[in-house]
C-alpha cells in the first residue's frame, strides 16, 4: 500500500492523502457526518485541490466497488462502533504452530470466543472460511471478538 | 382583529423577509448575518416598518437563538479535538489572540471605556465567525487544502479561549467591588476547568447517557437540557449563553455529532431571529456616529487576521497563495462578535458598544467572504507566483 498521510481536521473529520505511483496527489476526507470527499490535488499548487467530489455513503460504496475493493472493511467499520467488540488482523507467521494446518484445528471459537471472518492471502480475501480451510504462512486472519479474546487468540496462534 | 392573527401575520412577514435576505446573501456569496442585522434596523424603533405585536416573541426567540448558537459552538469540537489542538497549536493560538484582541481592547480604551468594556470590544474583534469559515471552506472546495487544518485549529483555539473568556466577562459585567470580582473570576475559571475536565474524563459516558437512537428523543433531550442549563446559569447570573456553551463543550462523541446535525435547522431559525433582535434594539440613527470607528477597526481587523493567517501557515511551510487564503478565511466576523456584544448590551455597557459591534460585523461579514473568494481566484496573486514555494 502507498504511504498514506493522515491529517486531523478539527470539527470536520480526518483527511487522508497519498501520492500515486505516477505522481498525482489524491486524498479522501472522512467527515464526521459520514460523508466522504474525494480530493484531486493541483499539480501546480500542492496546497490546493483541483477537484473536490462529495460522495454520500452510497456513492462511496459504488466507487469502492468499481475500484475493486471488497466491502468487508466497510461493514467492519460499523461493527467497530459497537462496544465490547473488536476487530483485528492476526498474521500466521512462518514456523508457527498452525501454519500449514486447517483453520478448524485452532479451535479459535471454542477456546477464545473469537470468530475468523476472513482469511487474507496475497491481497485477496477469502470470506467466511470453513474449518477445513488450510492456513498458509503469510496469511492474515481477520477476526472479530472481545478485545480479551483476540489477545488470547494472538498468543494461541503464536505458541499453539 | 384578534391579536393572534396579527401576531402570526407579522411574525410570518418577518420570517419571509429573512428568507429573502438569506437568498440574497446566498446569491451574492456572503454571510446572511449582516442582512439580518439590517432587517433588524428596519423593524426597530426609528426603522422603516416598526413591529407592533411580534417584538415580545422575537425577544424570546432571540434568547433561544443565542443559546443555540453557543451550544453549537461548544458541540463543534470533540474533547479530543480540543486536547490535540491545545498541544499542537498553542503558539498560533496566542499569536491570534494577541494580534486580534489587542486592537479591540486598545480601541476601547481610546474611546474612554472601562477596562471591562474594552475587553468586550477585544472579544468582538477577536472571534472569527466559524459559521462563515465552515461555509466558505465547503463552497470553495478548500477542505483538501493544506492550510485548512491550520485554519481549523485556530478556530478551535478561539473556541477554547471563549470557554474562559465568556464566563469571566459575564462575571465581570455583573460588577461589584474589586475583591468580589476576583473571587467571582476564580470561581468562574474553576467552574470552566471542572466542565472541561469532566468532558475529557466522562464525555463518553455522558454522551451515552444522553444518546438515543430516536432523533426526536435526542433533539428534545439536548434542546431541553440546553434551556435548563442556560436558565440555571442565568439564575446564577453567569449569563444563559455561557451555560449553553459549557453544556456544548461537555457533550461529546456520538451524541454530540448527531445533536449538531439535529440542532442545525433550529439554530438557523432562532439564530436569524437573534440577529434581527440585536438589530432591532439599535436605533439606526446611532450608526453614523460610530461608522468611522467601525470601519477603522474593520480595516485593522482585516489586516491582523491576514497577518495571523500568514504567520501561522508560513510556520508549517505552506506557499504564498495558501498563506493568503488562510488569512482571508479568518477575516470574517459574525455570530460570536454579535453574541459577545449582546452580552455587553444586556449588562448595560456603553451605549456605543451595540451600534459599533453591528457596524463592525456589517463590514467584515461582507468583506471577509469576498476577500476569501478573491484569494481563491488565481488572478489575484498571479498564477505563476506560488509554484516554486515549499
Amino acid at each position: 500500500m502507498s504511504d498514506v498521510r493522515e491529517t486531523k481536521l478539527p470539527g470536520l473529520g480526518i483527511r487522508y492523502e497519498f501520492l500515486t505511483s505516477r505522481g498525482s496527489r489524491l486524498g479522501v476526507v472522512h467527515h464526521r457526518t459520514g460523508r466522504r470527499e474525494l480530493l484531486v490535488y493541483d499539480a501546480d499548487d500542492p496546497d490546493t485541490c483541483r477537484d473536490v467530489i462529495a460522495l454520500d455513503p452510497e456513492d462511496s460504496r459504488t466507487l469502492a466497488e468499481l475500484l475493486g475493493a471488497s466491502r468487508v472493511a466497510e461493514q467492519l467499520e460499523h461493527l467497530q462502533e459497537i462496544e465490547g467488540l473488536a476487530i483485528d488482523w492476526l498474521p500466521i507467521a512462518e514456523g508457527t504452530p498452525y501454519s500449514g494446518r486447517a483453520l478448524g484445528e485452532t479451535e479459535a471459537r471454542t477456546r477464545t470466543g473469537v470468530s475468523v471472518v476472513a482469511v487474507i492471502r496475497e491481497g485477496q480475501a477469502f470470506p467466511a472460511p470453513g474449518p477445513e480451510f488450510g492456513l498458509e504462512p503469510g496469511d492474515t486472519l481477520l477476526v472479530v471478538g472481545t478485545p480479551r479474546g483476540i489477545e488470547d487468540l494472538a498468543v494461541l496462534l503464536r505458541t499453539g | 382583529m384578534p391579536s393572534t392573527a396579527v401576531l402570526l401575520v407579522e411574525l410570518g412577514l418577518v420570517v419571509v423577509g429573512l428568507a429573502i435576505m438569506a437568498r440574497l446573501a446566498g446569491r451574492l456569496g456572503f454571510s446572511p448575518i449582516p442582512l439580518y442585522l439590517l432587517a433588524g434596523f428596519a423593524f426597530g424603533k426609528g426603522g422603516l416598518v416598526p413591529l407592533v405585536t411580534a417584538e415580545a416573541f422575537i425577544e424570546l426567540g432571540a434568547d433561544i437563538g443565542v443559546i443555540l448558537l453557543l451550544v453549537m459552538l461548544g458541540l463543534q469540537y470533540s474533547a479530543e479535538d480540543l486536547k490535540d489542538t491545545l498541544g499542537s497549536s498553542g503558539p498560533t493560538g496566542l499569536t491570534n489572540l494577541a494580534l486580534n484582541m489587542g486592537p479591540g481592547v486598545a480601541a476601547g480604551f481610546l474611546l474612554g471605556w472601562s477596562p471591562v468594556e474594552a475587553v468586550l470590544l477585544g472579544g468582538i474583534t477577536y472571534m472569527t465567525s466559524s459559521g462563515v469559515v465552515a461555509k466558505l471552506i465547503e463552497d470553495l472546495g478548500w477542505v483538501g487544502n493544506r492550510e485548512a487544518p491550520v485554519v481549523l485549529s485556530i478556530l478551535v483555539m478561539e473556541d477554547l479561549t471563549m470557554a474562559v473568556y465568556l464566563p469571566v466577562m459575564a462575571v465581570l459585567l455583573r460588577g461589584g467591588g474589586a475583591g468580589e470580582g476576583i473571587v467571582s473570576v476564580v470561581v468562574a475559571v474553576a467552574a470552566v476547568g471542572a466542565v472541561l475536565l469532566f468532558a475529557f474524563r466522562y464525555g463518553a459516558q455522558m454522551s451515552r447517557l444522553v444518546f438515543s437512537r430516536s432523533d426526536e428523543a435526542l433533539l428534545l433531550t439536548i434542546f431541553g437540557l440546553a434551556l435548563v442549563v442556560a436558565g440555571a446559569a442565568e439564575r446564577l447570573q453567569v449569563s444563559a449563553a455561557v451555560g449553553a456553551f459549557l453544556l456544548g463543550i461537555a457533550l461529546s462523541g456520538h451524541a454530540a455529532d448527531r445533536a449538531r446535525f439535529l440542532l442545525t435547522p433550529l439554530r438557523d431559525l432562532f439564530g436569524a431571529v437573534f440577529f434581527v433582535f440585536f438589530g432591532l434594539q439599535i436605533d439606526p440613527s446611532t450608526i453614523p456616529p460610530v461608522l468611522l470607528a467601525a470601519v477603522g477597526l474593520a480595516v485593522v481587523g482585516l489586516a491582523t487576521k491576514l497577518l495571523t493567517g500568514w504567520l501561522s501557515t508560513r510556520r508549517v511551510g505552506i506557499g504564498r497563495r495558501g498563506q493568503f487564503r488562510a488569512g482571508a478565511l479568518l477575516t470574517a466576523r459574525g455570530e460570536f462578535s454579535i453574541a459577545i456584544a449582546a452580552l455587553g448590551v444586556g449588562a448595560g455597557a456603553d451605549p456605543m458598544l451595540g451600534p459599533l459591534a453591528a457596524a463592525y460585523v456589517l463590514v467584515l461579514a461582507v468583506a471577509g467572504p469576498l476577500l476569501a473568494r478573491a484569494a481563491g481566484s488565481p488572478t489575484v496573486l498571479g498564477a505563476g507566483s506560488s509554484r516554486v514555494d515549499v
